[in-house]
C-alpha cells in the first residue's frame, strides 16, 4: 500500500528536501497504528456489534417506537435548532463584519464561550434558570409551560451549544469579501435588504450552509448538556445518543450499536461534505481572484 | 485588527437591527443562563462555598479531571503532530481519505464515542481481552478517560498545525540542508521551534475540552467515588440530589479555570505574533 518512492519522483512533484524511505515508513506505519486503535477500531466495532445478530434485529432496533420516538424528538430538535442559528449567525455576522464599534471584541469573544464550557454546565445552567425549583421555573410552571424535562429544554440548551457555528464560518468569509460590493450597491440606490438579498447571501451561501451542517450534526449528537435537562423519559425526552446510552447501561449492546450505527453513518457523512464543501471554497477562491 | 483601524464610517444600513437583535440572542441564550451560575453561589457565602468545592470528593474530581486531560493533550500533541507531518510532507495512497477522518472526532457524538470505547477495551473486548492477559486495565481506570480524551482532543492539535506546517518555506530547509545540518537538526532547531505556537495552542485547546467532556468519559470510567469520578460527572450528581448551590460551585470552579486558560492562551498568542514582526 505504501509507495511514497514512485509519486515522489512523479514528473509533477516539485523534487523536495524529504525524509529517508525507512523513516517515511516508520512514520506512516506508526500513524496508520494510531489510526487503527483510535479511529477504525472504534468505527469498526460499532458495526460489528450492530450486525451480530443479523439484519433482522438491526432493522427490529432502529425501527422500534421507542427508537421512532427518540429519532422524532432529535429531528424536532434540529429543525428548531438549526434555523434559529442560522439567522442568528448571518445577523450577528453583518452586525460584526460591515460596521466599526466599539466592544467588538468582547462581542467575539462570547461567540467562542461554548467551546470553553462543558456541556453538563451548558445542562445546568438551564435547570437553574427554568427549572421547577426555580422562581422562574416555578412561575413558568403555575402557567402550565414545562421546560426542563421535556422538548422546550432539549431545544434551548442544544441551541447555547451549537449557536457559534454558523457565525464563526460566516464572519472570515465576510471579513475577507469586505464591505465593497455592498457600498457600492448603496451609492447606486439599492435598498437594505435588496443589498443583502442580492449581494451578500449570494456571497456567503455556501459558508452559511456549511456552518448549518456542522451547526445541525452536532445538534444532533449533542448529549451532555442534553442529558441534564432531558430527564431520560422513554418515549418522551429521547434523543437518538440518549437512546442509545439507555439501551447500553440495559446491556442491550446490540440494539445500542444499531442506533448508534445511524449516527456514525451521519457522522461520516458530514466529514464528507466538509471534504467537498472545502474544495468547493477553494475553487471559488481561486475564481475569486481572476 | 485591521478593522479597527480603518476609520471608516459605518455608511451600510441596518446596523441597530442586526446588533440589537444580536445582542438580545446573545442575553437570552448565553449570558442571563450563565449568570445563574454567578447568583446561585453568590449567596451561598464564602465558607460553604470554600467547604463545597473542597470537599475530598470534588477536589478528586478535579484532580482526576486536570491530570487527565493533560495527558491527553500531551499524547495528542505528538499523535497530532507526527499526523500532519505525515499528511503534509508524505504522498501515499489514501491520503487525502485519512485526511478526512482526522475530523470524525469532532462530528461523532460523544456518547458513540464512549461506548466504542468501553467495548472496545472491555475485558471480553477487541483489545481489552488482550490487555487483560499483560494485567493492564483500561476500563474503569484513568488511562480508560485518557483514552477517551485523545480521541476527543486529537483533530484540535492536527487542525492547527497543518496550515502551519503546509506555509513553511521550502527554502529554509534546503538552506540549513545545504548547510550541512542533519534532517534532525534541521527539524529540532528550525522546524519545532516554529511549530511551537500551533502545537501549543492545539494542545491547550485539546486540554480545554477534555477538562469538560462528559459524553465519551462516563461509560469507559466506571465513575467510582474518589477514583474515577471526573469533574462534570461531580455536577450532574449534586443536580441529581437537587444540590443547585453545591452544583454551581463545583461549575464555578471549573469555568474560572477554562477561561484563565483560554484567556492565558489569547495572550501567548498575541506575544507569539509580537515575536514574529
Amino acid at each position: 500500500m505504501l509507495k511514497p518512492t514512485t509519486t515522489e519522483s512523479g514528473p509533477i512533484v516539485k523534487k523536495r528536501v524529504s525524509d529517508p524511505l525507512p523513516i517515511r515508513i516508520l512514520l506512516i506505519g506508526a500513524m496508520l497504528l494510531f489510526f487503527t486503535a483510535f479511529i477504525f477500531l472504534p468505527l469498526g466495532l460499532v458495526f460489528a456489534q450492530a450486525f451480530q445478530k443479523g439484519w433482522t434485529l438491526y432493522l427490529e432496533s432502529i425501527t422500534e417506537p421507542y427508537a421512532l420516538e427518540a429519532v422524532k424528538l432529535t429531528l424536532i430538535t434540529v429543525a428548531i435548532v438549526v434555523p434559529l442559528n442560522a439567522f442568528f449567525g448571518v445577523t450577528a455576522a453583518w452586525a460584526i463584519t460591515k460596521f466599526n464599534f466599539s466592544g467588538k471584541a468582547a462581542l467575539k469573544t462570547i461567540l467562542d464561550l461554548p467551546f470553553a464550557v462543558s456541556p453538563v454546565i451548558a445542562g445546568l445552567i438551564f435547570v437553574l434558570l427554568v427549572g421547577s425549583r426555580t422562581p422562574f421555573g416555578s412561575w413558568l410552571g403555575e402557567h402550565g409551560i414545562k421546560i426542563i424535562f421535556s422538548t422546550p429544554g432539549i431545544v434551548i440548551a442544544t441551541l447555547f451549544v451549537t449557536f457559534p457555528f454558523v457565525v464563526r464560518e460566516l464572519i472570515p468569509l465576510m471579513e475577507a469579501q469586505g464591505r465593497d460590493e455592498e457600498e457600492a450597491a448603496l451609492t447606486l440606490g439599492a435598498k437594505g435588504w435588496q443589498i443583502f438579498g442580492k449581494i451578500t447571501l449570494p456571497n456567503i451561501s455556501w459558508g452559511l450552509l456549511y456552518g448549518m451542517i456542522l451547526c445541525g450534526a452536532r445538534s444532533i449528537g449533542e448529549f451532555g448538556a442534553v442529558s441534564v435537562v432531558s430527564g431520560h423519559i422513554r418515549g418522551q425526552t429521547n434523543t437518538i445518543p440518549l437512546h442509545v446510552e439507555i439501551l447500553y447501561s440495559e446491556y442491550n449492546f446490540t440494539a445500542s450499536f444499531a442506533v448508534a450505527s445511524i449516527l456514525v453513518f451521519l457522522a461520516l457523512l458530514t466529514v464528507g461534505i466538509k471534504v467537498t464543501m472545502e474544495k468547493q471554497f477553494k475553487k471559488n477562491s481561486i475564481h475569486h481572484q481572476d | 485588527m485591521g478593522l479597527f483601524q480603518t476609520k471608516r464610517r459605518n455608511i451600510l444600513p441596518g446596523f441597530g437591527l442586526s446588533m440589537g437583535y444580536t445582542v438580545f440572542y446573545l442575553s437570552a441564550i448565553v449570558i442571563v443562563p450563565l449568570s445563574m451560575i454567578f447568583f446561585n453561589t453568590v449567596p451561598m457565602g464564602w465558607e460553604p462555598f470554600v467547604h463545597a468545592v473542597t470537599a475530598p470528593r470534588v477536589l478528586a474530581s478535579y484532580r482526576l479531571s486536570f491530570s487527565t486531560a493533560f495527558f491527553a493533550a500531551v499524547f495528542d500533541a505528538a499523535a497530532g503532530l507526527l499526523t500532519a507531518w505525515v499528511l503534509v510532507r508524505y504522498r501515499f495512497p489514501g491520503k487525502q481519505f485519512l485526511d478526512a477522518l482526522v475530523d470524525l472526532p469532532f462530528a461523532l457524538p460523544t456518547a458513540v464515542a464512549g461506548i466504542c470505547f468501553a467495548t472496545l477495551y472491555s475485558p471480553m473486548g477487541w483489545l481489552g481481552e488482550t490487555l487483560i492477559k499483560w494485567n493492564i486495565e483500561i476500563i474503569n481506570s484513568a488511562t480508560g478517560i485518557v483514552v477517551a480524551l485523545v480521541f476527543i482532543g486529537f483533530p484540535f492539535v492536527v487542525r492547527t498545525i497543518q496550515p502551519v506546517l503546509e506555509e513553511v518555506e521550502q527554502e529554509i530547509e534546503e538552506a540549513a540542508h545545504c548547510l550541512g545540518a542533519t534532517r534532525w537538526q534541521t527539524f529540532r532547531k528550525i522546524l519545532l521551534p516554529h511549530l511551537f505556537p500551533a502545537l501549543l495552542t492545539g494542545s491547550t485547546l485539546a486540554f480545554a475540552r477534555g477538562i469538560g467532556e462528559y459524553g465519551s468519559v462516563i461509560f469507559i470510567a466506571g465513575n467510582l467515588p474518589m477514583k474515577t469520578e471526573i469533574a462534570p460527572l461531580m455536577i450532574m450528581s449534586k443536580l441529581d440530589q437537587f444540590d443547585y448551590a453545591g452544583a454551581s460551585a463545583v461549575a464555578l470552579v471549573l469555568l474560572l479555570i477554562s477561561f484563565s486558560m483560554l484567556l492565558v492562551l489569547n495572550a501567548v498568542q498575541e506575544w507569539q505574533q509580537k515575536e514574529y514582526r
